[in-house]
């Protein structure tokens, strides 16, 4: 039976992410608490919006209600990255060789490792960043589409176009899809991998009841899981042809219960699943079969984050009721 | 169960601010920002612009209209908002409500379905009122050159006619027929520079059915205090359906006022008890049917055989009702409509109305 180690925290906390063997916690205040003998807090931001991990260099990156942008590193060392004043900070990704891209209005910015900083102009309000896994390439998803730039060249972005506001984007981890979540209650894919000229083919993946707001790719990218159901909903993109014409597993159901949170185990095909009423279910998805990993608590769980074994899963809550499960326990 | 599920936070009201440049948004901003009521605000503006107080609660924000994929044009909700709300409501201790400002020239309507049609939005806020502020000396003028003048108008629970200091008392006497011949049902104010009863434009609950009854029981009437007909006109102003041919004889106008630019109006209808099975039907179809045109309805309907009072509110294409009171010994049992907006057929709605009686 896995144990439970209770973490409170006063706010809302907006993410959490493993850094080594430490979580770290993301407080829509502005600080950052690690659980590293002891709890410990770094001042950070006057109001967060936006905390994520950067994959490549084992550090933080987050953004906030001041206009900054922080690199916040193992040992809790805050490095200002951009600083835009009275602006607010909330779409951020992190990329290859230092780079952080981070977005207000109309713009998304790439600031490379050097200082220096790229910025693209859109038509419409940036609403979510993400880097391709291959190259130095960002993608903003923007109202009716997604438009992709090379941060190196000045060569014309490539613009995915599907009518309707998408809200947040994500490549798959082999780079042959790209998914957005929509303000509709709805996903949007394309497949990228099209030969050269050919138009980029569209995936549908509709029928939630509510907003997608959390999208997890399985540590192979065979599976994209997604809240927005009584249920995670995880899409097949095994097939060159992704989702294409297949249904989704439905795991973990409950009756009226909504998940907010999906987080796939770094190694295994195990999903785990957070919900509105701070439950917390991990599912292995060649069974369905189902572990309770937290019973409910005071909030909806807003983050998860598997440490780099999975043998601990950090989560975080909006009402402040964290913890570290310890899955071997 | 129960106990696991989170205590609701109570829903926290969202003010829009419209009305033309100029017209005295900014200045009505800070003395919400700036006098001692004892409540905070976030402000959510377009631009800092002009704002001269240091606040960390006023959040600048492009103004980003999304069409929703309805096949519906005039489902439109503001994108930003939607994140700004978002962010503002995961720290909501720091304000008692929030005020959307928005540019002169900005239609109300996607500002206030951004409170009805985003379920995230919804479950935290509440529109408690839209204020439009018109400048007394330049609407004649605004009205001529564009329609989002007249559109702010219609739109709002409260209107405050500003600058009454610029213009003669017969020029405000236009003025405010103007502004009642375009809504008749909002609550009207005459201030110079901004200074109206901050009591009397925030925390209103006007879009909330069961408060805009509480605080006004004459909702529909009309005829309350503070209204611009004053408590001494006592004509009845459900029969005034077309401005056009507005016949009111208002004592304070004098003449009649040629009110040349308005395009908007509002049709008034009164009936007796509903029968349920025909008149949700016919509220649905002439919503689907005629939404675009429609800027705002609201409605207290009696039903047969039943106890309490119905209350209905409606922007374009969105309705919503509820049951709101017992009716009163006494009370009489009657259903009033109104609809503001553009090409309403007058006749048609009465006689599709009336053809929703019990009795009929």
């Amino acid at each position: 039976m896995p144990t439970v180690a209770p973490f409170d925290l006063d706010g809302h906390i907006l993410a959490v992410e493993f850094l080594g063997d430490t979580p770290f916690f993301a407080n829509a205040a502005g600080t950052i608490h690690r659980l590293d003998g002891g709890e410990k807090v770094t001042e950070a931001h006057q109001g967060m919006l936006s905390c994520i991990r950067d994959p490549y260099s084992g550090s933080l990156i987050s953004g906030g209600e001041d206009g900054k942008v922080l690199r916040i590193g193992a040992d809790a060392g805050v490095t200002e990255l951009a600083n835009a004043p009275r602006k607010w900070i909330s779409q951020l990704a992190a990329g290859p060789q230092g780079a952080v891209a981070y977005s207000y209005g109309k713009s998304a910015l790439v600031r490379l490792a050097d200082g220096t900083t790229k910025e693209f102009t859109e038509e419409r309000t940036v609403e979510g960043l993400a880097f391709a896994p291959k190259g130095m390439r960002i993608a903003a998803a923007r109202y009716n589409g997604v438009s992709m730039h090379w941060v190196g060249t000045a060569a014309k972005p490539v613009d995915l176009e599907w009518k309707g506001a998408h809200t947040g984007v994500t490549f798959s981890p082999d780079g042959n899809f790209l998914v957005t979540t929509m303000q509709e209650n709805a996903l949007h894919g394309w497949k990228l991998d099209s030969k050269a000229g050919a138009e980029a083919r569209h995936m549908r993946m509709t029928g939630y009841p509510a907003k997608v707001k959390s999208l997890s790719w399985s540590a192979k990218g065979k599976w994209l899981a997604s809240s927005g159901a009584p249920a995670a909903i995880v899409w097949p993109f095994q097939g060159k042809d992704g989702p294409m014409g297949k249904a989704p597993l439905e795991l973990g159901t409950r009756a009226n219960i909504m998940a907010t949170s999906v987080k796939f185990h770094p190694v295994e095909d195990i999903l785990a699943i957070g919900f509105i009423d701070g439950m917390i279910l991990a599912v292995r998805i060649a069974d369905s079969k189902e572990a309770l990993l937290r019973r409910p608590g005071k909030g909806a769980i807003t983050s998860m984050s598997w440490s780099k074994n999975g043998k601990l899963l950090a989560f975080a809550s909006e009402a402040g009721d964290c913890g570290v499960v310890d899955i071997a326990a | 169960m129960t106990d696991a599920i989170p205590t609701q936070q109570k829903p926290i009201p969202v003010t829009v601010l419209t009305g033309y440049l100029g017209a005295g948004k900014t200045t009505l901003l800070n003395r919400i920002l700036s006098e001692n009521h004892g409540k905070k605000y976030a402000v959510i503006v377009n631009e800092f612009g002009e704002i001269g107080i240091d606040n960390d609660l006023i959040v600048e924000s492009d103004e980003e209209i999304y069409e929703m994929n309805n096949g519906c044009v005039c489902c439109t909700v503001r994108g930003d908002l939607i994140r700004v709300v978002e962010g503002l409501m995961r720290r909501p201790g720091r304000f008692d409500g929030i005020i959307v400002e928005t540019t002169g020239l900005a239609d109300p309507v996607p500002v206030a379905q951004t409170f009805f049609m985003d379920d995230d939005v919804r479950a935290k806020t509440e529109l408690d009122a839209v204020v439009a502020l018109v400048d007394a000396k330049h609407l004649p003028l605004r009205l001529k050159d564009s329609r989002e003048a007249e559109d702010q108008i219609a739109f709002a629970d409260v209107v405050l006619i500003n600058k009454t200091d610029l213009v003669t008392p017969e020029e405000l006497a236009q003025i405010e027929d103007i502004v009642h011949a375009i809504n008749p049902s909002a609550r009207v104010y005459k201030t110079s520079r901004s200074g109206v009863d901050l009591a009397r434009v925030l925390d209103q609950g006007a879009f909330n059915l069961e408060r805009a009854l509480e605080n006004d029981p004459h909702f529909l009437d009309h005829d309350h205090d503070d209204h611009v007909c004053g408590p001494d006109c006592d004509h009845d102003h459900d029969h005034d359906h077309h401005h056009h041919d507005h016949d009111h004889d208002h004592h304070h106008h004098g003449a009649m006022s040629p009110i040349h630019d308005v395009t908007v109006q509002s049709v008034s209808l009164r009936g007796g008890e509903m029968n349920p099975e025909r008149f949700f039907p016919w509220i649905q179809k002439i919503t689907q049917t005629q939404g675009p045109n429609i800027l705002r309805l609201k409605g207290i309907i009696a039903f047969k055989d039943d106890p309490e009072r119905y209350v209905v509110q409606g922007v374009h294409m969105i309705i919503e009702g509820d049951h709101q009171r017992p009716w009163k010994d006494g009370e009489k049992h009657e259903t009033r409509l109104v609809f503001i907006g553009r090409e309403l057929d007058h006749e048609k709605l009465e006689a599709s109305f009336k053809a929703c009686e019990a009795a009929a």
